[in-house]
């Protein structure tokens, strides 16, 4: 690691000032991304911004929604009997990120700020028509997401927090790639009065998406038998050492399937 | 509760490394010690054009920078060598300590730094500035065998081309047979993932012109000679080398790698104790790798299905450059067991080993035994189902008959004792392999397909009886060294030069002391692993340890016996003849005469009353054992999985093994070591793969994309031995640390075939990853479509 000096902000426009007067600085939120690579010397930032006392943790009813603060630990979140009772399905995601080490680190916020392609959470946001508070607009989860690693915040800005909608029904099924456990596939399936959402994580060459051709299936018929009559193309999938893009393509219908029996 | 032979004492060393208190190399500091950081390639084949580091000595902290043109010294060395076909000599190219003119994988060590802090040095080694001129990176064995070069003047780009067994019988039978049965096999590359990575301190005493060496070694004093006769050419009892606490070593911690070497000879050039431990990524690219080979096989069939030929011709990828014992690998220690558990009257096979632009390959946990029984177990899978016979009734008819022993094989060993029935009977009882049939139907009705497979293995243990190894081509002794020190009270010492690194010595050798001696285990104790403080040993490797140390342990007590008998004889005015020991008391046989072991203990360094003009005082043995075979554990595992067709995802839901590992000291122990060889061995079937991009790039260099296996890919184990005791040491043991990475992958692999062979599945390749599962299914299903 090459050294760096930390600043603990108080709250969020605090550490969007300190950002400005950094040369490049970073938001330091659970660091399950930012210090191993700190640690491989494949980043080199002059300031990290500490946000953990920006009081950004906590999980509230929101009557049709759900908001839980940027700084709130996976831990957290699987164990807040807020979320399982408004949406047990997010509670069993965030319950299967990672290892325990890692849920008692790790950010709700730091997830969605990073975008990793595998990660979990951008199919939630996605799938439960999230939106993510910043300290300086509300950004719906579509506009959100940019592609692998990409998002619509700026450099002054931070996320505070994220409001996910009560679905009448979800589930997240994922397939863990074997040796990280980051999904290899994850789909997110959240059935809403007005129609069905699917959001697919660790598959596409853009990161977290939307499938459509899923969910107008499942918007007529919320069964099995409709995810078979799609035929998820591969195209625009990621192949690499772990999976292929017509592997992928198999995953999605098959975690599709069992999020929809479950 | 007895402590003795065959008590599952539990292990003594536990409570220090289950608490965190265990003393590693780099847990250890020495005053003014420095930090080493090694700039390594990150190109896989390079000619390089220059190196300067002008920039990177003038950095914070630095101490020394050095390159391979500042080495004065030699690098690793090769030992073991086979002749080639054609009579001449395995081609063993240079290793430089630091690259020189060339790198030949990436990771190669190209420039260290010292500087006073780990970080300065990381820091300085970014202004080191190396221009490559690069070079085809060579990846696989198909490149690698089409005229690559990368040591120069090495023809054919092979270290070597060796045979063994009769060509012309084989080929006879193979002609004649009713029946071929022909399979190619890879034996996916691993990396061997000890906890504890490697790591060294070496500190150069300018007063006395010598040098300590702590460092991860599973064998400190073939590093001590190493160092000395080979690579700096100095009096090798100016090097001490000790291997403190290590954190496993699976093969991998065998050899002297150039980071230990550079430490050790930069620290008299800075006159300051250096140390270096690698980080994860490090260990990835530099300890060397296991197993990848390419094996052709053809099985010959007479018509009552008995075996009557095997012909193998195996093409092995040893790396950029021949590490210490990556030649007899392939060879001798894989050639050589290709007769596995069955009477098989010709067998000719052929190795040869290429270098590529990879981390060098050498021995990991079985080292060339798991490829010589996956692809004979395999083959036999295969056979059994083209003939249309059940796999375990398949190999019943082809085991050596129990009455054959001593037996000798087509491929230069010669089995002492075995009894292959009984340990194929018990592990077919404890799966309940008589309703398997109920069970996949069952399965089935879930969607699953559900499949068994059987492995029977015997593997050469005990490594090794010197002459043999000898003749063979080893360049080092197989014996094992043990001194006993009783104390004047009572209490023993025991010096070995086996080294344990996670084998549980101070429990299993103590337990020897105790059956011997009638001394409680609490009071032994073990030392090892410091070149100073045990006689020369050979360490710990090739499930050695207690079949050879072990035994050199009981002859050194046997000794201390003798001596005793004599002292005690004096002791009660009796003849030495008429004393008897037992359970730590001396009885004078036909009177009531008894003395405690502890009384004449304290005689030999109280010698008041003692045989002064006889008997030398003291009672301390040494003895030297040196193996006159090798051992043949042997057993059959029975795996029982179930694959999901809409993922390709295996599930192993039932795992029997049943080993013969010989007589047991310490049976807990024994059931740990098969545990975690099992887990190795299904790590490399359903896991594990070194995966190298066209351009020598290891895409697999960290656990985000290497797959260990986890508590959770397990099924837990059902484990059982026979037992035909060793006939040729005192002990009559086998060996047991190795078996079950031995036994495992083909049990796995062809359990998953049983499964799939409805859908017309013949063939899988290791890992059988869920993709390559799964793809498998679609291509039959395609193939029944057509």
């Amino acid at each position: 690691m090459y050294s760096t000096k930390i600043v603990k902000a108080e709250n969020s426009s605090a550490a969007v000032q300190a950002i400005g007067s950094s040369k490049e600085g970073k938001i330091l939120a659970g660091g399950m991304t930012l210090i191993p690579t700190l640690k491989q010397r494949l980043a080199n930032p002059d300031c990290l911004i500490d946000i953990s006392g920006c009081g950004l943790e906590g999980v509230e009813d929101k009557g049709s929604s759900v908001r839980i603060g940027a700084m709130t630990k996976h831990a957290a979140v699987a164990e807040s009997s807020l979320v399982a009772k408004a949406i047990p399905a997010l509670a069993d995601l965030a319950g299967g990120i990672g290892d325990r080490q890692v849920r008692n680190r790790g950010t709700l916020g730091g997830s969605v700020a990073n975008n990793d392609p595998a990660a979990c959470y951008p199919s939630a946001v996605m799938a439960l028509d999230g939106t993510v508070h910043t300290n300086k607009r509300d950004i719906s989860a579509d506009d959100f997401f940019k592609g692998m690693f990409e998002t619509a915040l700026e450099e002054d800005e931070v996320i505070e927090a994220v409001s996910f909608k009560k679905p009448e029904k979800a589930c997240y099924m994922k397939f863990p790639n074997p040796a990280s456990r980051y999904a290899m596939v994850g789909v997110f399936v959240a059935k809403f009065s007005d129609g069905v959402r699917v959001a697919v994580t660790g598959a596409g060459e853009e990161g977290v998406f939307r499938h459509s051709d899923l969910e107008s299936a499942l918007s007529s018929n919320f069964s099995e038998e409709a995810v078979s009559g799609v035929e998820v193309s591969s195209d625009g999938l990621m192949s690499d050492i772990h999976a292929s893009a017509d592997y992928r393509a198999n995953l999605i219908g098959e975690m599709t399937k069992r999020a929809v029996s479950s | 509760m007895s402590e003795g032979i065959g008590a599952s004492v539990k292990r003594k060393e536990d409570r220090k490394f289950l608490t965190g208190k265990g003393r590693y190399t780099d847990d250890i500091n020495r005053p003014g010690q420095v930090h080493a950081h090694f700039l390594r390639s990150d190109v896989a084949h390079a000619n390089i054009k220059s190196i300067n580091t002008k920039a990177a000595s003038a950095a914070a902290g630095v101490v020394a920078v050095y390159t391979g043109e500042d080495i004065d010294v030699g690098g690793p060395i090769c030992g073991w060598v086979v002749p080639n076909r054609d009579g001449s000599a395995t081609h063993e190219p240079p290793h430089p300590l630091l690259a020189k003119g060339k790198v030949r994988f990436v990771g190669d060590a190209v420039a260290v730094v010292i500087a006073e802090s780990l970080q300065q040095a990381k820091s300085a080694s970014e202004l080191v500035e190396v221009e490559y001129e690069e070079l085809p990176a060579v990846v696989d064995l198909e490149t690698a065998s089409a005229g690559a070069e990368i040591h120069e003047g090495m023809a054919e780009n092979r270290y070597f081309d060796w045979e063994l067994g009769d060509e012309e019988a084989t080929d006879k039978a193979l002609k004649s047979a009713s029946r071929v049965v022909k399979l190619t096999v890879r034996n996916n590359r691993l990396v061997p993932n000890p906890m504890e990575p490697r790591a060294a301190l070496a500190e150069y005493d300018d007063l006395n012109d010598s040098y300590t060496l702590y460092t991860t070694s599973q064998s400190p004093h073939l590093t001590r000679l190493v160092l000395a006769a080979f690579m700096f050419q100095i009096p090798e009892s100016k090097i001490r080398v000790v291997a403190p606490d290590v954190g496993g070593g699976f093969g991998a911690k065998i050899y002297v790698y150039v980071e230990e070497a550079v430490c050790t000879w930069a620290s008299k050039k800075i006159k300051r104790p250096i140390k270096w431990t690698a980080d994860r990524t490090q260990a990835f690219l530099t300890d060397a790798h296991g197993r990848d080979h390419i094996n052709n096989v053809q099985l010959a069939l007479d018509s009552n299905n008995k075996i009557i030929g095997l012909r193998v011709d195996t093409l092995a990828n040893l790396g950029g450059y021949l590490s210490a014992f990556a030649v007899a690998v392939p060879t001798y220690l894989h050639g050589t067991l290709l007769s596995g558990l069955y009477d098989i009257p010709a067998i000719y096979t052929n190795v040869k080993g290429y270098a590529t632009t990879t981390t060098p390959v050498d021995a990991y946990r079985g080292a060339g035994r798991p490829e010589a029984t996956y692809l004979l177990e395999r083959v036999i899978d295969q056979a059994a189902r083209e003939v249309g016979m059940d796999q375990a009734e398949f190999r019943r008819l082809n085991f050596i008959p129990k009455d054959a022993f001593p037996y000798q094989t087509a491929v230069a060993l010669q089995y002492d004792t075995g009894d292959y029935e009984p340990a194929l009977d018990k592990a077919m009882e404890m799966i309940d392999y008589k309703n398997f049939e109920s069970r996949r139907s069952e399965a089935s009705k879930r969607g699953k397909y559900r499949g068994i497979g059987v492995s029977s293995y015997i593997e050469a243990c005990g490594i090794a009886p010197s002459a043999v190894a000898g003749a063979l081509g080893g360049r080092v002794g197989g014996w094992e060294s043990a001194s006993v020190r009783v104390d004047p009270t009572g209490t023993i010492t025991v010096t070995t030069g086996a080294h344990s690194h996670g084998q549980g010595h101070a429990t299993t050798f103590a337990q020897i002391v105790t059956e011997k001696l009638g001394v409680p285990n609490s009071s032994v104790e073990l030392v090892h692993g410091d070149s100073d403080r045990s006689p020369f040993g050979m360490g710990t490797y090739g499930s050695r340890s207690l079949a050879v140390g072990g035994v050199a342990i009981s002859k050194a007590l046997d000794k201390v016996i003798e001596k005793s008998k004599k002292i005690a004889a004096h002791l009660m005015e009796a003849s030495a003849d008429d004393v008897e020991f037992k359970e730590g008391k001396f009885t004078v046989s036909g009177t009531d005469k008894e003395t405690a072991f502890g009384e004449v203990a304290l005689a030999a360094y109280v010698p008041h009353n003692y045989p002064l003009e006889t008997l030398e005082p003291g009672l301390e043995e040494t003895a030297f054992y040196d193996p006159m075979n090798f051992t043949y554990p042997a057993g059959t595992h029975i795996a029982e999985v179930e694959v999901d067709p809409t993922t390709g995802v295996v599930e192993i839901v039932d795992w029997a093994a049943c080993d013969d590992f010989g007589n047991l000291i310490n049976p807990m122990i024994v059931e740990g070591q098969v545990h975690g060889g099992i887990a190795q061995g299904i790590g490399q079937a359903l896991l594990e793969n070194a995966h190298y991009d066209e351009n020598g790039q290891l895409l697999t260099a960290s656990y985000m994309d290497y797959c260990m296996p986890r508590a959770d890919d397990l099924p837990s184990f059902k484990v059982e031995c026979t037992n035909t005791p060793c006939t040729h040491n005192d002990l009559g043991v086998k060996g047991c640390g190795e078996a079950g990475a031995i036994a495992s992958p083909p049990a796995l692999i062809n359990a998953i075939i049983n499964a799939l062979s409805p859908l017309g599945v013949s063939d899988m390749s290791m890992p059988a990853t869920p993709e390559t599962v799964w793809r498998a299914i679609q291509n039959a299903q395609a193939r029944a479509a057509e």
